[in-house]
């Protein structure tokens, strides 16, 4: 089950192939839901759910989709496993699901799903499909954390919900970064996740 | 009046789509390398949001809200389809997109050539599905207002991707840090701009 080449499609869009900094797919939906921790998780264990499963399910139907109307099909396959993660959402973790409010609704046109749709499981066995539906959603996971960690310290001090910077720090003339909290930040520091990634794996620098 | 123009001058500037809630970044990014295609690519989505908003209203007033289905029947009163509206809406917006392919491709062949390739693409736009759950989240009070909603954010969308190109047009003679070049700097630039259009925040009419 797990030979070397299907934990390869697992690790490598963790970070050699990144969906966002380096495939620069599913940005939409990503950034605006990484002020706090805890929406940002959420909305990671959602894409990698829609993820792996419509790639599952997109890669059973392969051999059957007529290639001029693949792109409603698909559509169809995500809205419908969009609409249940919706209703989980309200139905257990209501206050979370109306932070991310409309971001929900958007991954049906989050380019992640949809890129690694005609992609992959286009062409590419379900057991397979699953597996790099994983990755890529635990890809596009792991930029919203690292982004919503950062935020999240020095926009309110805290980690998931829980103070970290000690009430002295405040006393001494500490104070939170609003400005971590406005939604341009998140942009910076995705700036900055792809300098040093870049910077560290060399073959990745952008040519022009 | 006052309430049209004031919608419309806060989904451009202190709601924009890009720079307050990132919608679209992908073809925002991938397109702005040049000036004149990111025009072209905007255009397209002013026109298509324009068109979907309005559209979306109806659907989801006359349709999905819970009792919308009472002019069929009084019997639909407490019929409530609101978890409908993902899946239906984004069928609209395709089949909408699809419609007006055709038709520009009809009566303005030249605007259809210079659109063209981005038009198919306009339908997985986030910003598309985007602008219609806006509508529907803020409950809008009459189609004029979503249709303004509309064309606004489409407006905001098309400032936001032209800035980019004709900065990213000029960034190509600047000596960039090798690891930022293209993906990175655009991002922070989008982040700068983003923070300019903060300043617009708070603006009434």
């Amino acid at each position: 089950m797990l030979s070397k080449k299907n934990i390869k499609l697992l690790v490598d869009p963790i970070n050699k192939n990144n969906p966002i900094t380096v495939q620069v797919l599913g940005i939409c939906s990503a950034l605006a839901v990484t002020v706090k921790m805890k929406p940002a998780f959420v909305m990671a264990l959602s894409v990698i759910f829609v993820v792996a499963v419509s790639n599952f399910i997109i890669s059973l139907l392969r051999n059957g989709i007529p290639k001029r109307i693949r792109i409603i099909v698909q559509l169809v396959v995500i809205a419908s496993l969009v609409i249940i993660v919706d209703q989980f959402l309200k139905a257990y973790v209501f206050d979370v699901s109306k932070q991310l409010s409309v971001f929900v609704g958007l991954i049906i046109t989050n380019c992640i799903v949809m890129g690694r749709l005609e992609a992959f499981a286009m062409s590419n066995s379900p057991g397979r499909s699953f597996l790099d539906g994983i990755g890529n959603g635990a890809g596009y996971g792991a930029i919203l954390i690292i982004v919503s960690f950062f935020r999240e310290l020095f926009g309110s001090g805290t980690i998931w919900n829980y103070h970290v910077i000690p009430q002295s720090w405040y006393q001494a003339g500490y104070s939170n970064n609003g400005l971590m909290i406005l939604p341009p930040m998140a942009l910076i520091i995705v700036g900055i996740i792809i300098w040093v990634q870049r910077g560290k794996n060399r073959d990745l620098i952008e040519k022009n | 009046m006052e309430n049209l123009l004031n919608i419309f001058v806060k989904s451009i500037f202190i709601d924009n789509m890009i720079f307050a809630y990132f919608l679209g970044m992908c073809s925002y990014l991938a397109v702005s390398k040049t000036v004149k295609t990111s025009f072209g690519l905007g255009i397209a989505v002013v026109f298509v949001l324009t068109i979907t908003v309005p559209v979306d209203y109806l659907i989801e007033k006359y349709m999905l809200k819970p009792g919308a289905l009472t002019w069929l029947s009084p019997e639909f009163a407490d019929v409530d389809l609101t978890f409908l509206s993902f899946i239906i809406f984004i069928a609209v917006i395709a089949s909408m997109v699809q419609i007006v392919e055709m038709v520009v491709e009809k009566f303005s062949p030249s605007l259809y050539s210079s659109l063209g390739i981005f038009l198919p693409l306009i339908a997985v736009n986030c910003a598309i599905l985007g602008g219609s759950l806006f509508m529907s989240e803020r409950e809008y009070a009459n189609i004029a207002e979503a249709t303004v909603f509309g064309f606004g954010s489409g407006i905001g969308w098309l400032l936001a991707i032209v800035g980019i190109a004709a900065i990213r047009e000029k960034i190509k003679y600047s000596d960039v840090p090798a690891p930022l070049k293209g993906l990175g700097i655009t991002f922070i630039i989008t982040g700068l701009m983003g923070l300019a259009f903060m300043g617009f925040m708070g603006i009434k009419l």
